[in-house]
């Protein structure tokens, strides 16, 4: 289908839609990052928005609710041309964008975050106890039990993003746009998401849906529109539209084989590249025990909060914990430390890419080199610097703009692809990678499984750690699954099934069995 | 009432009535409390040297009599430890050299009220029904005496340049002095600054008079540590048009120039911290032999010259 | 994508925003008194800006890796006064020996100072703020009893006129302490810049916790940058005490105040992430400058000095942050 017809069906549907976008077109420093693209939503619709990181949904959602100003084309609310200063005067016009980053205030409790700007008095005083009850029952209604009097600093990420959800939809809207909701969500949670969604439906509510978990998109969504460089191609019922079909949409090409072929099974009788006896972590593990073999590619499943991050990161001396015994290729090691553990060749990707993982505000270099940065006689070495990131560019296809970019202005695939790269720039024997296609789009994704899929091949012990149970079972050699701070389960070759991981990280089989 | 006496004539007549008073007040036990800013430049050095050099010396004549300094580091420390001062056993007698007269009148009033008796040292409290007696510099002395010295010794004509203290009641009483003295002479003054009674302002300050002025006759620093670094800002500038810099307070090395003959600084005005003793010695006499002492003595200024200068160096003082 | 260019190092205006705002005092100066640019004024308030670019110096990396050290006025005083008594009490010896005393006890002194500061920072894992307020108050006491509330002062005077060169002193016109700054200036940027140290630093200071993850020790290379502050504070001694010869107990008042003022003109972000070291020599020119003129100039009574001094400082880091915006 080509651009024009595109365009005319999105306007064809344009009558009675309460917002719509009309030849919205922008660009950042002379570079253009969407053009003419045009889309309407009407009351009681959920319109999801699909496209590759950089293909330009979040621009096109930021122009649509006040955060950016079009070069070109209009917005229209209920038929009218409107223009927002700032997403304030949207969100006073009925439209809210729920961002994907969190943006919460983490040492205020959940409660004043949900009010804040917004709190309930009563005379000169705050009323805690109103606000305290209707967050309880916001949050119970997103199927989120956060306590409200918690600090947002204590939630996991998961609940964070009820708060915000929350937050955003205290006050009625006729507007909702949500960015990448469920990326951090557990399928347990998604469901109570969707419950919420279908209400806002009901109710009325216009919405519109960023979200790269197709088989989600395709569940809940009445129209799709793909989003590819910039441009709009193709605006369609969701009716019949398949996740694959999706995806060649998005990409442009094939996308059959999202994961690569698995590297032949690791051989057994060698001593395990890693073998841990009875760690504990205080507050999060209770005890656990495994082995990883040598190039195995070994996932760790379980719901958010089972425990699994604080494992690892015990394990490399970034938290408190006790652990019996840890075995590096068959030598203790005897001092945990992110040093200690950097030498003896173990490399730990955090899930947490801008809070822990990258100097947003440092060029992408830097960032590459951060933990041992090249030398000669004493001094920075910029020659070896600038091939090492040339180098990385080129193995792990890290598009950025120029040479000089921040890796706060990388889209979230290139952020994680710089990660791994400088990751593997210390030559690790070991590489724990957590949650190594959050937020990223199904293009980078299946890339990043090829990159993973090769380390393991070339002599790599590789620890998964993911909620997607796809991707620990596509990429996996033999899949762990913890809950409530212990190991339950084991699983391997046919074992690996999305019902059997979600039985033992729920625990809800169990009983039955 | 207003005794004019100097400072020195009252510790020596105290010092000579005590042998004779010792014996007789043998059982009577009394303290005295001394409070006073900590020594945080050299003038409050001095302060602090004298006052306990006089404790030890009274202790010792009079063995019922004890003498607790207490140095403070800022007003509100001052105002706790007078309340801790008097919170067990409260002292006979309260010499207090206020930081701040405003912020402290409360304290020294409840202090007052438990029946103490209260000298006041240098800076007055804003009631002065609080206080039994009251001994200070004359500080509009101190700056005419200055003035005057200026006009004499630059034969009635020439341009001066002020560097000030801290912007206070006591500097501006000061500086008004000084403009007194000088008024009608043709002494004229070619600029003014604060020094903050610091040597690295002296210095800074005297720097940049010499940059912005391309002629002076005489500094007057109004303090001897600012005076210090005035000296070096001139020795730096290689100037020979400045015929005469003049200090303040009476410090050791000053004085010792002075006596050695300085052409560049041959006089100082002298405002005493040894002032402390004279208020701790009125206070034992009030105590011991109830010599009658209520009233205000003011320490007259004196210009100190090569002449009297000896009776005002101290080989130990740390001032 | 072609890498053309990229080696050239790109200026960003926001980086000359400190040296702007020196160039606008000097036109102001010049505008207020002519004498304002008289070689000797000139080399006066250099001179005299010496200290506080020194300390500044050493701040920078303290406050780049997100750190603070309100101690180094205090610590400047004591060390100072330790290192007058060790030079008196070794000046039997001979001059050379009190010389290399008071200058070992100077700048090893503020080394060590610096260690104290740092490591009850990182082991003890408290907030620099109060560590190094408490340090503030140790430093400052302490000078207090060396000097017993007096002065303490270089003797006898032959070593006086020996070291006062150091600060009085030129090098083909140039002020020494100047050259000292300058020379000190070069290397730190170097150290910020172009080594492995330099970008921890920055890195701790952008984000400590994507250090930690990434491996950087992270308390070790912090308290380096005490250490650093303590080294220089001990160079700002050497250079302050053969002024006057002497330390008080008021000596070096709030230098920490003018240093971190210097630091954040010269365009150091106050919470850390960054460093810029010839901005925060340009930041302590410019405060120095600002002192001159004021006194320089007839216009302005000297009650208000240290209003005027403030309003210049607050349009100075106006005028910055519109530099940053665009």
């Amino acid at each position: 289908m080509s651009r024009g017809q595109a365009a005319r069906v999105a306007l064809g549907t344009g009558a009675g839609a309460v917002l719509a976008a009309d030849g919205l077109g922008k660009s950042y420093v002379g570079v253009p990052v969407l053009s003419e693209v045009s889309l309407s939503v009407h009351p009681g619709e959920l319109r999801a928005v699909l496209g590759e990181n950089g293909a330009g949904k979040s621009t096109l959602m930021k122009l649509l609710s006040g955060h950016l100003q079009p070069d070109h084309g209009r917005v229209l609310l209920d038929g009218e041309p409107v223009r927002f200063a700032n997403p304030m005067q949207a969100e006073a016009l009925g439209i809210v964008l729920v961002h994907q980053e969190q943006l919460l205030a983490e040492q205020l409790t959940v409660a004043e975050n949900l009010f804040l700007g917004r709190e309930l008095r009563r005379g000169l005083l705050l009323d805690r106890t109103r606000m305290h009850a209707l967050a309880a029952e916001r949050l119970e209604a997103l199927g989120c039990h956060a306590d409200p009097a918690a600090a947002v600093a204590r939630l996991s990420i998961a609940e964070r993003q009820m708060v915000q959800i929350a937050r955003a939809l205290l006050v009625p809207r006729r507007v909702v746009i949500l960015d990448e909701p469920t990326a951090v969500l557990t399928p347990h949670e998604v469901e109570a998401l969707f419950r919420a969604v279908l209400a806002l439906k009901q109710a009325g509510v216009a919405l519109l849906y960023i979200s790269h978990r197709l088989a989600e998109v395709a569940m809940i969504a009445d129209h799709v529109t793909v989003l590819r460089d910039g441009r709009l191609v193709v605006s369609r019922p969701a009716l019949g539209l398949g996740e694959l079909e999706m995806a060649r949409l998005m990409v442009g090409r094939d996308m059959s084989t999202l994961f690569p072929p698995k590297p032949p099974a690791p051989v057994t009788p060698e001593a395990p590249a890693l073998q841990v006896r009875r760690a504990r972590v205080p507050g999060h593990v209770v005890e656990a025990s495994f082995s990883l073999q040598r190039t195995e590619i070994l996932g760790f499943g379980g719901l958010v909060g089972a425990g699994r991050t604080e494992l690892f990161e015990g394990l490399i001396g970034l938290r408190p914990a006790q652990v019996e015994q840890v075995m590096v290729h068959g030598e203790t090691l005897a001092h945990r430390s992110p040093r200690a553990a950097l030498r003896a060749g173990i490399a730990y990707l955090t899930e947490d890419r801008k809070g822990r993982g990258l100097l947003l505000r440092q060029p992408l270099a830097t960032n590459l080199t951060l933990v041992a940065p090249f030398q000669r006689f004493g001094l920075l070495d910029a020659a070896r610097e600038h091939a090492a990131m040339g180098q990385a560019r080129h193995d792990f296809d890290i598009r950025a703009g120029r040479f000089s970019a921040l890796a706060g202005q990388l889209s979230g695939g290139n952020q994680q692809k710089l990660m791994l790269a400088k990751t593997m720039l210390s030559h690790p024997r070991i590489l724990v990678i957590d949650e190594p296609t959050r937020g990223i789009d199904i293009g980078t994704k299946a890339q990043i499984y090829r990159f993973i899929a090769a380390l393991a091949a070339s002599g790599t012990s590789i620890v998964v750690i993911s909620s997607e149970m796809q991707e620990l079972i596509g990429l996996c050699h033999r899949v762990l699954v913890m809950r409530h701070g212990h190991i339950v389960a084991e699983l391997e070759g046919d074992a690996m099934t999305e019902d059997a991981i979600v039985v033992h990280a729920t625990g809800v089989g169990e009983r039955a069995a | 009432m207003r005794h004019a006496l100097i400072g020195l004539l009252a510790a020596a007549s105290f010092a000579a009535g005590m042998g004779a008073h010792a014996a007789q007040a043998e059982d009577a036990k009394y303290t005295i409390a001394v409070s006073l800013p900590t020594a945080d430049h050299g003038w409050t050095g001095g302060l602090l040297y004298d006052a306990k050099q006089e404790a030890a010396l009274l202790e010792h004549a009079y063995p019922g009599l004890t003498v607790i300094v207490k140095p403070s580091a800022s007003a509100a420390d001052q105002a706790s430890a007078l309340e801790d001062l008097t919170a067990g056993t409260k002292p006979d007698a309260l010499v207090v050299l206020p930081y701040d007269s405003s912020q402290l009148t409360g304290a020294v009033r409840r202090v007052k009220a438990k029946g103490v008796f209260i000298t006041v040292v240098d800076r007055g409290l804003t009631d002065p029904a609080i206080q039994d007696v009251y001994v200070a510099g004359d500080n509009p002395e101190f700056g005419r005496v200055a003035g005057r010295y200026f006009v004499q010794a630059l034969g009635g004509h020439g341009d001066v340049v002020v560097m000030r203290g801290i912007p206070t009641v006591v500097d501006t009483q000061r500086v008004t002095g000084f403009q007194q003295a000088i008024a009608g002479s043709g002494v004229k003054i070619l600029d003014m600054q604060f020094a903050n009674w610091s040597r690295d302002e002296g210095f800074k300050v005297m720097q940049d008079f010499l940059a912005k002025h391309a002629h002076i006759d005489a500094v007057w620093a109004a303090d001897d540590d600012v005076a210090q670094g005035a000296l070096r800002a001139i020795a730096q500038a290689k100037r020979t048009d400045i015929r005469l810099v003049v200090g303040g307070a009476g410090m050791r090395e000053v004085i010792r120039g002075v006596i050695d003959g300085n052409k560049l600084v041959p006089v100082d005005v002298s405002y005493p911290p040894s002032m402390m003793k004279t208020a701790i010695d009125l206070t034992a006499a009030h105590l011991i032999s109830k010599a009658a002492v209520r009233g205000t003595f003011l320490i007259s200024t004196v210009l100190i010259t090569k002449d009297n200068a000896q009776e005002f160096y101290d080989p130990n003082s740390p001032f | 994508m072609p890498a053309r260019g990229w080696r050239l190092p790109r200026i960003e205006p926001a980086s000359l925003a400190p040296f702007a705002a020196l160039a606008f005092l000097v036109v102001i100066g010049t505008l207020l008194n002519a004498r304002f640019l008289a070689p000797d004024n000139i080399a006066n308030v250099v001179t005299r800006a010496s200290f506080i670019a020194v300390i500044g110096i050493g701040a920078t990396f303290v406050i780049a890796a997100g750190g603070l050290d309100l101690s180094v006025g205090s610590m400047s005083a004591f060390i100072g006064g330790s290192a007058i008594l060790l030079a008196n009490a070794s000046a039997a010896h001979g001059f050379d020996a009190a010389l290399a005393v008071g200058a070992l006890v100077a700048i090893g002194g503020g080394a060590l100072c610096g260690l104290a500061n740092g490591l009850v920072i990182t082991v003890g894992r408290l907030e620099a703020f109060i560590v190094t307020l408490g340090s503030m108050g140790i430093f400052r006491a302490l000078t207090t009893y060396l000097a017993q509330g007096g002065s303490l002062s270089l003797t006898p005077d032959d070593l006086q006129d020996l070291v006062r060169p150091v600060y009085f002193g030129t090098v083909l016109g140039v002020p020494v302490p100047v050259l000292v700054f300058v020379a000190l200036g070069a290397v730190a940027w170097v150290l910020l810049n172009r080594t492995p140290f330099g970008r921890h630093v920055v890195a701790i200071g952008a984000n400590e916790e994507v250090a930690r993850f990434s491996s950087v020790a992270i308390g070790r290379v912090r308290t380096i940058t005490y250490v650093i502050q303590g080294a220089c504070v001990g160079i700002a001694t050497i250079l302050y005490v053969p002024r006057l010869s002497s330390v008080t107990p008021t000596s070096g008042l709030l230098w920490e105040l003018q240093a971190i003022t210097a630091v954040v003109i010269g365009g150091t972000s106050l919470r850390g992430g960054n460093g810029r070291i010839w901005g925060t020599i340009a930041g302590a020119l410019v405060l120095e400058s600002v002192a001159n003129i004021m006194v320089l100039s007839n216009i302005v009574s000297e009650y208000l000095i240290g209003a005027v001094q403030g309003a210049i400082i607050i349009v100075a880091m106006l005028v910055q942050r519109s530099l940053r915006r665009n």
